[in-house]
C-alpha cells in the first residue's frame, strides 16, 4: 500500500468515529496475530498483490492475445488453464479455468448464484454488484433485464448462455473482436476489452470510443 | 442447506447497480478481513467449503443485511471461536489472553506467493465417470440441510451432460468433514423453459457445474 493510500484512509477512517466494522477486524487481526497464526506484514503483502498484480488487466492481455493470435485463441478455448499458464507473466491460474467464446449468434454470461465465485487470477476481486443478491438472483432466468441494468441490449433471437459457477470450475468469456480493427497490434485490441465484456455483462469497446 | 444463499431465479432483489470506476476495496477494513480470512485458509485452519459454509450458516437477516466483507467478518469471528483459534472474550478484548493452537504453518510475508496461487482441487477417480456427454440426466430432489453446490432452482430437472470437468474434491462431503469423497463433476446444461416453464426467455439455456452424487439417470 502506498503512502497516499495510508494518507486517504487516514482521512476517511479518523475523521469521524472508527465504525464497528473497522473495530471487529482489528480485534480479530490483533489476536490472531498474537496468537501465532499469521504475520501482519503478511496481509500487507497480500492486499498489495490484490490492489496490484491481480486484476482485470491479465484477462484483458488474454481477450487481445486471442484476438490477435488465432493459434493461442485455440488454445484458450481448447483448454485455457493450459493455454494461460503458457502465457507467461501472470500468475498461476489453478487448474480449472474455462473459456467460453462469444459468437454472432451465442452470447455467454457468468454467474455464481451460490456465493461469489468469480476467475480472481484473470479478473481479480469481483466487483460489487456480481455478489449483490439482485445479479446472483436474475442471472439465471432474466439475463436481459440484467443486461438492460448495464445499458446493454442484445439482438432478440441472440441465444443466451449463463454459467452458474457452482464447483471450483472459472469461467471467462472470450468476447468477439470489434469490427474495424483490421491489423489493430495486441496493445491496442487490448484497449478495447473491459472486465464486463469477460463476465458476459457489457461488450468490448468499439473502436471509435477509444478514439 | 436452503438458505437464503442459494439465491438464483428469486425475485424482489431490486435492480442490479454497476459502480463506476469502482475500487478495489471500499474501506481499508475489506482489504484486511479479506486477507485475514486468506490467511486463516492458507495455514489449514479451514477448507474452502467449511469457509462456505460458515458463510451460509449466518442467520438470514445477517446475511441479507450484511455487506460481503461484512459477511467474511462475522464468518470468521464464527469460526475462529467454534474451532478454538480464540476465544469470544479475547475478540471482544481486542487481545489475545492464551496461547493459540499449535498449527504447523504461520502465514508469513515468504508464504503470501504460495497463498495467491489458486490450488487444484482435481483428485484420482476411483470409478468411471458414470455419465457420457450427450446423455440426459435429472438432478435430484434433494435438500441437505448441510453445505450443498446443487442450486434449488437447478433440482428436480432434466438437462443434457454438456462436458465432463474431470474428478474433483466434493463439497458437500468436505463442509461436514467427511472427507474429500473425490466425485465426477459435469457441465450440465437446461433449458431455460426447463428450469423457468414456458414463460421463460426462449433463448435461454442455463448450465450448473454438477457433481455426479446429484444426477441420476433419466430412466430408472
Amino acid at each position: 500500500m502506498t503512502d497516499d493510500d495510508d494518507h486517504s484512509h487516514h482521512h476517511e477512517e479518523h475523521g469521524s468515529e472508527l465504525s464497528e466494522m473497522q473495530l471487529r477486524v482489528r480485534a480479530l487481526e490483533t489476536v490472531l496475530a498474537e496468537k501465532g497464526y499469521l504475520d501482519p506484514a503478511a496481509l500487507d503483502a497480500m492486499i498489495e498483490a490484490y490492489e496490484t498484480r491481480i486484476g482485470p488487466h491479465n484477462g484483458v492481455r488474454v481477450v487481445a492475445k486471442a484476438w490477435s493470435d488465432a493459434a493461442f485463441k485455440r488454445a484458450l478455448v481448447e483448454d485455457a488453464t493450459k493455454a494461460v499458464q503458457s502465457f507467461g507473466l501472470i500468475n498461476r491460474v489453478g487448474d480449472h479455468l474455462i473459456a467460453v467464446e462469444n459468437t454472432p449468434t451465442l452470447h455467454n454470461i457468468i454467474v455464481c448464484t451460490l456465493c461469489s465465485c468469480y476467475p480472481w487470477e484473470v479478473l481479480g476481486l469481483p466487483p460489487v454488484w456480481y455478489k449483490s443478491a439482485p445479479y446472483r438472483s436474475s442471472a439465471v432466468n432474466d439475463p436481459r433485464g440484467v443486461l438492460a441494468d448495464f445499458g446493454l441490449t442484445l439482438a432478440p433471437d441472440m441465444q443466451i448462455r449463463v454459467w452458474d459457477s457452482t464447483a471450483e470450475t472459472r469461467f471467462i468469456v472470450l468476447p468477439m473482436r470489434p469490427a474495424g480493427t483490421d491489423g489493430w497490434s495486441e496493445e491496442k485490441l487490448a484497449a478495447l476489452v473491459t472486465r464486463d465484456c469477460m463476465i458476459g455483462t457489457g461488450l468490448p469497446k468499439q473502436p471509435n470510443e477509444i478514439a | 442447506m436452503d438458505g437464503v444463499h442459494d439465491m438464483g431465479g428469486m425475485h424482489g432483489f431490486g435492480k442490479v447497480e454497476p459502480e463506476a470506476d469502482e475500487p478495489v476495496f471500499h474501506a481499508e477494513w475489506e482489504a484486511r478481513c479479506l486477507a485475514l480470512n486468506r490467511a486463516m485458509g492458507a495455514i489449514g485452519a479451514w477448507t474452502i467449503d467449511e469457509g462456505r459454509a460458515g458463510i451460509e450458516m449466518l442467520p438470514p437477516e445477517i446475511y441479507l443485511g450484511s455487506s460481503y466483507y461484512g459477511k467474511w467478518a462475522q464468518r470468521l469471528e464464527n469460526m475462529v471461536v467454534a474451532r478454538g483459534f480464540a476465544g469470544a472474550d479475547e475478540l471482544a478484548a481486542g487481545r489475545a489472553a492464551r496461547p493459540g493452537r499449535s498449527m504447523q504453518r504461520k502465514l508469513t510475508v515468504a508464504e503470501v506467493p504460495r497463498t495467491l496461487t489458486r490450488g487444484s482441487f482435481f483428485r484420482k477417480a476411483t470409478a468411471p465417470a458414470r455419465f457420457a456427454v450427450g446423455e440426459s440426466v435429472r438432478t435430484r430432489n434433494i435438500h441437505p440441510a448441510t453445505h450443498t453446490r446443487l442450486p434449488r432452482y437447478a433440482r428436480g430437472h432434466v438437462g443434457v451432460i454438456e462436458a465432463i470437468r474431470g474428478c474433483h474434491v466434493f463439497p458437500d462431503s468436505v463442509a461436514i468433514g467427511a472427507g474429500e469423497n473425490p466425485q465426477w463433476l459435469y457441465t450440465l446444461l437446461f433449458e431455460g423453459r426447463t428450469l423457468w416453464g414456458d414463460s421463460a426467455d426462449p433463448t435461454l439455456k442455463v448450465s450448473i457445474e454438477a457433481f455426479e452424487p446429484y444426477l441420476e439417470p433419466t430412466q430408472p
